[in-house]
């Protein structure tokens, strides 16, 4: 992968000039390929990376194994696209084994989530059958550890 | 008097007389302090790659906790074995041309312990890691240091050596990827110090604990040069490329007959070096290259950051080509190199270590270690040209 993305992907709000230093290139050029990979839709956008655990939120998240009927025209991608665009779908795959698609859906009670699920989810065409898991504490995000690591023990001067 | 009595009359003359090292002189003045950053420290931040400890622990429950070989575990040393030939290009049998040691610089000492009489010189380049003086007169030897320069990125040349052996030479240290300039050596270049150890039928020790850590163009090995492998010991470890320098394991390759004698001196003072080590090290040979590639990619990047502000505040710097280290001339600001670090401590919380620590010509230079974070260097960068802004 180019080693700009993997920058960005580590910290999106690097400063540019930064980037620049870091990559041995002019800092217009850093700019040039971002603004290409933003029109390209290669970068999709920028967001932090939250633990939520820490907020107190009224929110809860289940991941939801659905089997599906892919469809004569378009397989899997249709219903896919269908459900993905359900905005309380925060992230959805297709999935190799014993189900189709894996889901990522939130909600702010176990109750709202149900409901989707059976409401919404459940009775689309082409859907076989889901499974619902609910989401109790997270330990790793996008790469992040969510507790703090211990400190730098290495001593300050070393040979 | 409480009828103590004073000891320092029956040391040994050569271990009194042995200065302390300067790293230790500044950390002692770096750890009186609260909130530094500190561009002073010699090995990586990373952490030991996380299947490497798991698997540690993993050797604890099952109870490697008992003596190893001599020589160290055989099967490590079939894998270092590998390992070598793959990546410096020098085949070693198992069996008899590897010994696992307690760091590189235990094998160091083994190797001159191994190979020097009183009064046999040493040949090594400085300014150079702060052990290699100090280990050579513990040895009996006679250290001779040849003095590499900035002008020709303080790599070492024939012409320099030819200057300063004598018929009682024996041994040739070197240490590309240099700590702390940052050098390494051509094939071109190595090759010209190659013939002249042939010649003057010297020993070449090399210790290539950076040898995985370049960035602009791949490490040459001497020991993999046509006809240098009879004459040379080739020194390497985990505590850089694996960011494992807690786990003190290091190994020499080279003839059977030095490993065998340096194998004795090690049998009878450290017995085999730590049998969870050694577990650790075999794992981390599992899967050398995606460990090694990630962060030779961050140094770089913070080599480049760094190399760039210095020079955006003029301050001349040779193109540190591996290892983390740069190491900038600050002779233009009027000051000694312990002066320029200790004020650039105490005005701006930074530290870095006086060139001079790693051999008088070290003087004028200051070591700016890059196995930091990115945010830290940062911060030091602006501090640095604040403060330079002032002399």
């Amino acid at each position: 992968m180019d080693e700009l993305l993997k920058i960005l992907q580590c910290n999106a709000l690097e400063p540019r000039e930064h980037i620049a230093r870091m990559l041995g290139i002019p800092a217009a050029e850093v700019n040039q390929r971002i603004a290409d990979y933003e029109k390209r839709g290669v970068i999709r956008g920028y967001q932090a990376i939250l633990n939520e655990d820490q907020l107190d939120l009224e929110k809860v998240t289940a991941v939801i194994e659905v089997k599906v009927t892919p469809q004569r025209e378009g397989g899997f991608d249709t219903i896919a696209n269908r459900i993905s665009r359900f905005p309380e779908v925060r992230s959805a795959y297709l999935m190799s084994g014993a189900y189709d698609l894996l889901l990522f859906v939130e909600g702010r009670t176990l109750r709202e989530v149900a409901n989707f699920v059976s409401e919404r989810l459940s009775p689309l065409e082409g859907v076989l059958s889901t499974s619902t898991h609910f989401m109790l504490k997270t330990y790793k995000r996008f790469g992040v550890l969510m507790h703090q690591e211990g400190s730098d023990e290495r001593l300050s001067v070393t040979p | 008097m409480n009828g103590s009595v004073s000891l320092r009359n029956r040391l040994n003359t050569t271990v009194r007389d042995i200065p302390r090292s300067g790293i230790r002189d500044f950390f002692d003045i770096v750890s009186t302090m609260k909130e530094v950053i500190s561009l002073g420290i010699g090995e990586p931040d990373f952490d030991t790659p996380w299947h490497v400890r798991e698997s540690t622990v993993f050797a604890l429950e099952r109870g490697a906790t008992h003596y190893t070989s001599n020589f160290g575990y055989l099967e490590l040393r079939r894998a270092l074995s590998r390992y070598v030939a793959r990546t410096f290009g020098a085949e070693y049998n198992p069996e008899n041309e590897i010994l696992i040691t307690v760091g590189v610089s235990e094998a160091l000492d083994l190797a001159l312990r191994a190979l020097l009489n009183p009064g046999d010189e040493v040949l090594y380049h400085e300014p150079c890691y702060v052990s290699y003086r100090a280990t050579i007169l513990f040895a009996h030897g006679v250290p001779i240091a040849v003095e590499t320069r900035p002008e020709n990125g303080f790599r070492l040349t024939r012409a320099m050596l030819e200057a300063k052996v004598t018929p009682r030479t024996k041994v040739l240290m070197l240490n590309f990827p240099n700590n702390p300039t940052g050098a390494i050596m051509s094939r071109g270049d190595l090759e010209a110090i190659a013939a002249f150890a042939r010649e003057r039928d010297l020993v070449v020790i090399t210790d290539e604990i950076y040898g995985e850590l370049t960035y602009d163009s791949p490490h040459c090995s001497i020991a993999s040069l046509p006809g240098l492998k009879d004459r040379t010991l080739f020194l390497h470890g985990f505590s850089k490329a694996w960011a494992m320098t807690g786990f003190r394991l290091g190994y020499a390759c080279g003839p059977a007959e030095l490993i065998e004698a340096m194998m004795k001196v090690h049998q009878y003072t450290m017995l085999c070096a730590s049998s969870l080590s050694q577990k650790a090290a075999l794992e981390a040979l599992t899967r050398p290259e995606q460990d090694v590639a990630e962060m030779v990619e961050e140094y770089r990047r913070r080599r480049n950051f760094l190399v760039a502000s210095f020079a955006d505040m003029g301050l001349d710097c040779h193109r540190p080509l591996g290892a983390f280290y740069a190491f900038p001339s600050v002779a233009r600001f009027g000051l000694t190199a312990r002066d320029f670090a200790l004020r650039f401590l105490q005005e701006e919380k930074v530290a870095v270590v006086p060139g001079t620590a790693f051999g008088e010509c070290g003087e004028g230079f200051v070591r700016c270690a890059y196995a930091t974070s990115m945010d830290n260097i940062k911060e030091a960068m602006v501090r640095l040209k604040r403060f330079i802004g002032r002399l």
